[in-house]
């Protein structure tokens, strides 16, 4: 239970939130941009740089061998994480924007032909939305749309009602960035197996807040990034499964992914390595284990509940402020909250809350379509990590009832 | 009064000011006192987008000074847009495009311009010396 939480053991772990800005402690209230690293992963990195750093796979010497152990061991680990069948199925990439690309890249070469169809919902990241569009307008297909209804939770029977003979491609999001709604993926993807269609789930905003089992979920691609769950930047994975990603061409040409090379043709690598062309992230990926570790540590399912709890609380405190308007008020909610307060603009609300040390994201959060779709010009967004506490949603909430005096 | 002048009487006016809360209240209370522009000019047209917060610019030229009108959706971006209006506005095309403004940076605002703000007020003062451009060349 959350209750036996151990905030004050994990706030310790985390360096950077110990800082004031603007001569306040800082509250950091950005995490689904960005999570904030644990001592564990900084450690881990720079232990990588002093004792291990090398180019990985091939070399024959000790440290590379090393390296490559490590590197390797923690592909093993991400399997684990997400309960992935087989460590073939997982593939490092710079992050979920690589990872998407990837698959919308790879895909629409093998599959997509004129008058073919994408499905994905309004509710997405343009990351998972961009490469899609244009895959589609290259490839002469159609990316349609799926809506949402007045609590910010997919209309999951518009979704089924465009599925046809057409589609080739449910892609969606795990958990919404701007609204927090979990999506009841593990029922779309069932009635999209049913006619035999593959599934995406953008899990950038859900890895870090839910256990996830793409064995039970059954999704066909699984993507996420390690910045987002207290690991470092520029490293993210794909997961895909073994016959989908076994069927996809190659996305970058180069080292390592391939398996010869001959002056007029070459034969590709297996699984992982077949999409991993390049030195990868090799630090990135010692930091990403810590952050695992980590993680397991202090168990999904407690951060979970804490989360909840947080997300309860800070619902409740900005509730009390009048002329707070909730964007995303589904009952199945990562602990994120967007808002609206009356007509004041949500940047003005950022900049206030900003010099009370709050950081808040404002604006339309990488999801315009989204915006559109509200009528609104962005939001602002408090999201949680398990390292923020009560007082500090207290903070907030008496910080935004002072801007919205300042700003009416 | 010059741009130089403007400048000093608005880093005098904040100077009074040592708390961040007032100084943007302050800046509310511009934002509010902002004339709007005219409807006609608030059109795409004269939209300089920010990644967040949008700014309204028109110029035109009378009696060989460049007269600006500007408004914003977010309230804070408003009042800044007041201090450069009342900067720029009703100064030579030549000044304002010699003009290197650091007031902003010295009433403590220097933020407010920094490019990750997105509020489009570094486009602002590039649009607004670009209008200045345009009006010189016109006037030979």
């Amino acid at each position: 239970m959350f209750l036996s939480f151990p905030i004050d053991r994990v706030r310790a772990d985390f360096p950077i939130l110990h800082q004031q800005v603007y001569k306040r402690p800082l509250v950091y209230f950005d995490n689904a941009a960005s999570t904030q690293k644990p001592v564990q992963v900084i450690d881990a990195i720079r232990r990588y740089y002093e004792q291990d750093n090398c180019n990985i796979h091939r070399g024959v010497h000790y440290l590379s061998v090393k390296a490559t152990e490590a590197f390797e061991e923690t592909r093993k680990e991400i399997r684990e994480f997400i309960n992935a069948r087989d460590t073939r199925e997982i593939i490092f990439t710079k992050g979920t924007t690589e990872s998407l690309n990837l698959v919308a890249s790879s895909f629409g070469k093998r599959y997509i032909r004129p008058g073919d169809e994408v499905i994905a919902t309004i509710m997405e990241h343009h990351s998972n939305f961009v490469p899609w569009q244009q895959m589609c307008l290259e490839c002469g297909a159609t990316l349609r749309v799926a809506g949402i209804d007045d609590r910010g939770m997919l209309n999951v029977g518009e979704l089924f009602g465009m599925i046809s003979e057409k589609t080739r491609m449910i892609t969606l999001t795990h958990v919404s960035n701007v609204l927090g709604t979990i999506n009841p993926v593990k029922e779309i993807i069932a009635e999209a197996h049913k006619h035999g269609i593959p599934v995406l789930i953008d899990g950038a905003q859900g890895i870090s807040h839910l256990p996830v089992d793409v064995q039970d979920m059954d999704c066909d691609f699984y993507c996420f990034s390690g910045h987002k769950m207290y690991g470092p930047m520029g490293i993210g994975v794909l997961y895909g499964k073994e016959k989908c990603l076994e069927e996809l061409p190659p996305y970058q040409m180069g080292g390592e992914m391939i398996k010869e090379v001959y002056v007029d043709h070459t034969t590709f690598n297996e699984l992982p390595f077949k999409f991993e062309a390049g030195t990868p992230n090799v630090e990135g990926v010692a930091g990403l284990r810590a952050a695992l570790h980590y993680l397991n540590e202090l168990g999904m399912d407690n951060i979970m509940d804490y989360e909840a709890s947080l997300l309860k609380y800070a619902t409740e405190k900005l509730a009390g402020i009048e002329g707070v308007r909730f964007y995303g008020t589904s009952d199945w909610k990562a602990s994120l909250i967007s808002f609206l307060i009356g007509k004041i603009h949500p940047y003005d609300v950022g900049m206030i809350i900003d010099k009370m040390g709050i950081a808040v994201r404002t604006g339309h959060h990488c999801a315009m379509p989204l915006m559109d779709y509200l009528h609104i010009p962005g939001t602002v967004r408090a999201s949680f990590a398990f390292y923020n506490t009560m007082e500090e949603i207290d903070w907030m909430a008496l910080a935004v009832a002072k801007a919205k005096k300042m700003l009416e | 009064m010059t741009i130089k002048e403007a400048e000093k009487q608005i880093i005098q006016e904040f100077s009074v000011y040592d708390d961040w809360l007032d100084k943007y209240n302050f800046l509310v209370e511009m934002g509010k006192s902002l004339p709007m522009i005219d409807p006609e000019y608030q059109t795409d047209t004269y939209l300089i987008s920010g990644c967040q917060s949008k700014v309204w610019l028109y110029a035109r030229l009378s009696d060989g000074k460049v007269i600006f009108t500007a408004d914003s959706d977010a309230i804070i971006t408003k009042g800044i847009i007041s201090l450069l209006i009342r900067v720029f506005s009703g100064q030579a095309p030549d000044d304002i495009l010699h003009a290197d403004l650091t007031f902003i940076d010295q009433i403590g605002l220097k933020e407010n311009l920094s490019p990750n703000r997105s509020n489009g007020l570094v486009s602002m003062i590039k649009q607004m010396k670009l209008y200045a451009q345009v009006f010189k060349m016109k006037q030979g």
